[in-house]
């Protein structure tokens, strides 16, 4: 529990801060809810290849958690969220958006049904505020543990098989979406089968006091299997690849909008397979439903753009020189082996076979020039390999 | 099936009456239900002591619409009048009591300045509470709702304002925000003219004279004409009771059909629309059209449900300020109490306990610190002066409304009340020497007591705050200034909505053709 002074504290460090900063060769951080967060170890490429081809392990304890507790647990998260919740068995994980009163999307994050009525909430902002606020009228706990809760993303082809290692046993049957405590270093061990690269991987969780035992632990166990420490840059370059949103990149949380048409909807992100209109009630559901009446503003598209340029903040114009859209995260994918990008467009624009133009500004040792290169409107992941999905999971 | 296309209205005070018989006069199937034994909510006369009768809520009526008293023909549903247009009388201590007609000083020492300045001061408030009333009747705007006869209906309220002239358009702008204690510290210099003239800012309210907003109370109170004089005070023959007895009358007579004793425990929801309710019995009504009468929290914290609301909007409406301030002080006497310096054939004017803007202002401090007034400001009226019917022969029944009393009192107003009481009495006794003595039974009712017995969240009489941030398309919460709630086929019709509080029934009128525009109730 934090104390009243704890705003005084600004630079807070992971329970794996002693590994990752003794791992940062580069000195590289950046600043994640004022914990010190690696941007890079060693070299981004390097990160992004040992995930893509061996396992990596990213430090994922700044993420915001919550522990939402009571009888009325479920029915608080059924009305907060826009999926089905009841649909959430014990063991299971969901990733799930919430919504302003207009139906604007204010987070996304992930629910974990840890054991019958006891949830977690995982979210990209801090939530507290919001979530207190809809608790009105139900019987709810609703506690921030954020500092309670060590986590590590471990990601890549050989994680299955490195679990195996350290112990993990049967680790191979886990679902994607599923989660399953382990007794680890006398301790309990949460693992998901979940992650924000697209890629097979999981999600640890213990308590801080083991945290640097299960670093170690891993680091051995995964010595064969080409483990790496990864930062948040090639995690970054992973979710694009996935075609995963990113709340105050792809989108500006709603509640942090001053300027009221600069929110999404649901509908707007593509996001419309996690709304349930069955649901008798959800927060934003009425300004949905008029919004499906309506019609959408924007819309979300992925695009693969020509040429080998990344499309960083480009502007989007269709075929008569107007601009429809900008481009919210771009990159040049190693995986996909092309440029790509997701991007907010006006709407009717960015239906698949639509003729998009993304200008480019790039730069070579300070000299700056500029491309017009033409985009395909793409469905699906860019990147999407088939361990992903698949169980027994891979364990090379 | 024509069962489903009935309406309810729950709750039968002024305002749910009011809509009801609107309703039914336009051929709706009405059904009221009234939690308690009878009709009119705090709208009610009712026996305190034997033989001893009094108006349980407000004892003034001002605010009434003559508009509804006319459509719905009150008069001839046995509505009439013991007396109109009360003088006012601002007590004193040191037997030098101040009697005001209107603008007029009838008696009292007052300089020859401050009665100039009266005059004026009165003709201009006259003037922007004018303003105000002109809004009772409207169904407020939504800002920018692109809808044109909302545009229409902004334009107005602009338009009103403007035609005030450019230097009264200005002085409106200017006053609507401020402290009365400002204007009346600028305006005159009798201490105990402004006293009086400022408890009308701060009556029913949890502002004090400095607060801001208690220019526009003052306005919002002088702005019914009841009775036929404008900004004046009448006395219902029989109480109170008198004004939602003829409207029952007239709702019956309309078609309505009213059931007593049946306290509504949920609004019952379909999806997302009503679909009727379910009463604290165990008894479900079916409806595609609910109307509240009860106070907002009521209706949409409890008989709805937070969690069929928006997270937002039930926000709002949690955060509602509705915390009330005024008890209610019902004494039987024995005889006529003899007011300091005061003629007898005043008495039964309304009594002021405000001898100047420093003691109401002192009075208002505690209740910051949810703690009662030691010697509190009173406004008093001794009906049966002017209605026989309301005491035995010779007795008198007097009826206070005394602030400041929070209902939130710290330490619980079940070891508070006797405190209070005696507080209250000692200050009357102050005035009106010998007054204790004549007290044959008595009544105090904090706002805890008019919350349980009325059924109003906080005991507060106006269903929430009057202030300009709860006034109009505001009122009771941002998005819910149009009498629809949220939930399709919810409205609410009372004091919590536009135009507010007050025996006025201009809510319950707006709502009804609201109501009747809607797709739900054709």
């Amino acid at each position: 529990m934090r104390t009243r002074e704890h705003f005084r504290e600004t630079v807070l460090h992971t329970p794996f801060h002693a590994r990752t900063s003794a791992a940062n060769g580069m000195n590289l951080w950046h600043r994640w809810r004022d914990y010190t967060t690696a941007d890079a170890y060693f070299d981004v490429a390097l990160e992004y290849n040992a995930l893509r081809n061996a396992c990596a392990a990213f430090d994922l304890s700044p993420m915001t958690k919550h522990r939402i507790t009571g009888p009325d647990a479920l029915a608080f998260l059924n009305r907060l969220v826009t999926r089905d919740v009841t649909k959430l068995k014990p063991g299971r994980v969901g990733y799930c958006i919430w919504c302003d009163d207009a139906g604007q999307v204010i987070d996304d994050g992930t629910i974990f049904h840890l054991t019958e009525n006891v949830y977690r909430l995982c979210s990209q902002e801090r939530q507290l505020d919001w979530l207190h606020s809809s608790a009105l009228g139900f019987d709810v706990s609703i506690v921030e543990e954020t500092e309670e809760v060590a986590a590590l993303a471990f990601q890549g082809p050989t994680s299955c098989a490195v679990l195996k290692q350290l112990g993990l046993a049967g680790i191979e049957m886990l679902k994607p979406f599923g989660l399953r405590t382990f007794r680890f270093a006398g301790t309990e061990l949460l693992v998901s089968r979940t992650g924000f690269t697209g890629d097979l991987g999981y999600e640890l969780w213990i308590d801080p006091e083991h945290a640097i035992t299960l670093w170690d632990q891993l680091f051995t166990a995964g010595h064969n299997y080409g483990i790496h420490p990864m930062g948040t840059l090639a995690l970054e370059m992973s979710r694009i690849e996935a075609g995963f949103i990113a709340a105050g990149v792809d989108f500006l949380c709603a509640d942090r909008a001053v300027r009221t048409d600069r929110t999404r909807s649901p509908l707007e992100l593509d996001l419309e397979r996690m709304v349930d209109f069955d649901k008798p009630n959800f927060n934003g559901r009425r300004a949905l439903r008029a919004e499906k009446g309506r019609g959408s503003r924007y819309r979300l598209v992925k695009l693969d753009i020509a040429g080998n340029k990344p499309a960083k903040d480009a502007f989007i114009y269709d075929n008569r020189r107007n601009v429809i859209g900008t481009v919210t995260s771009a990159m040049w994918s190693p995986a996909a082996k092309s440029s790509i990008a997701l991007a907010s467009v006006a709407m009717p624009w960015g239906r698949p076979g639509d003729e998009l133009y993304a200008e480019i500004y790039y730069q070579k040792e300070l000299k700056w020039s500029r491309i017009t290169e033409r985009c395909r409107v793409i469905e699906g992941a860019f990147y999407d390999p088939p361990r992903r999905r698949q169980t027994p999971a891979p364990d090379l | 099936m024509t069962e489903l296309k009935r309406i309810l209205v729950i709750g039968g005070g002024h305002n749910g009456l009011v809509c009801a018989a609107y309703l039914a006069r336009a051929g709706r199937k009405v059904l009221l239900l009234e939690a308690a034994p009878r009709v009119g909510g705090a709208a009610i006369t009712r026996e305190f002591a034997p033989g001893f009768k009094v108006s349980a809520g407000a004892h003034l009526l001002h605010l009434l619409d003559p508009q509804i008293e006319k459509e719905l023909a009150l008069a001839r549903h046995g509505l009439s009048y013991a007396r109109t247009s009360l003088k006012t009388v601002s007590l004193s201590e040191t037997g030098e009591p101040l009697v005001l007609d209107g603008a007029t000083v009838v008696a009292g020492k007052v300089s020859a300045s401050d009665q100039a300045a009266l005059a004026s001061h009165r003709a201009r408030m006259q003037k922007f509470a004018r303003v105000v009333a002109r809004q009772h009747g409207r169904v407020p705007a939504r800002l920018a709702s692109g809808n044109w006869r909302e545009a229409l209906t902004a334009a107005a309220l602009a338009f009103d304002i403007r035609r005030l002239g450019r230097k009264d358009m200005r002085e409106f702008l200017r006053l609507a925000t401020m402290n009365i204690f400002d204007v009346l510290e600028d305006t005159f210099d009798g201490a105990q003219l402004k006293g009086a003239l400022a408890l009308d800012g701060v009556l029913g309210a949890k502002l004090g004279p400095r607060s801001g907003n208690t220019v526009f109370n003052s306005w919002y109170r002088a702005s019914g004409d009841a009775g036929g004089r404008a900004g004046s005070f009448a006395l219902p023959a029989g109480g109170m009771g008198a004004v939602t007895q003829a409207l029952a009358a007239a709702a019956q007579a309309a078609g309505v059909e009213i059931r007593l004793s049946s306290p509504v425990a949920s609004v019952l929801l379909n999806g997302d629309r009503v679909s009727g309710v379910r009463l604290e019995n165990g008894e479900t009504l079916t409806a595609d059209v609910i109307v509240s009468n009860a106070d907002p929290k009521t209706t949409l914290m409890k008989l709805l449900g937070a969690r069929h609301l928006e997270t937002e909007f039930a926000r709002r409406v949690h955060n509602l300020r509705a915390v009330g301030t005024a008890a209610k002080l019902h004494l039987a006497l024995s005889g006529l109490p003899s007011f300091r310096g005061l003629p007898a054939e005043h008495a039964g004017e309304r009594l002021l306990i405000a001898p100047d803007l420093g003691y109401i202002e002192r009075a208002f401090n505690p209740a910051k610190y949810r703690e009662f007034s030691g010697e509190p400001v009173l406004e008093i009226t001794l009906p049966s002066v002017h209605d026989a019917s309301l005491a035995p022969a010779g007795k008198h029944v007097l009826s206070a409304i005394v602030q400041y009393a929070p209902h939130d009192i710290a330490g619980g107003w079940e070891t508070q009340r006797e405190r209070f009481a005696t507080a209250t009495l000692a200050v009357l006794e102050r005035y009106a020497p010998g007054l204790r003595a004549q007290i044959v039974a008595s009544e105090l009712l904090t706002p805890l007591d008019i919350e349980r017995e009325f059924r109003m969240a906080g005991g507060h009489w106006h269903h929430g705050e009057l202030s300009l941030d709860q006034f109009m398309m505001l009122r009771p919460v941002a998005g819910a200034g149009q009498y629809a709630m949220p939930v399709t086929g919810l409205y609410l019709c009372g004091a919590g909505c536009h135009p507010g509080g007050g025996v006025m029934g201009s809510a319950g009128r707006n709502a009804a053709r609201v109501i009747l525009k809607s797709r739900q109730a054709a």
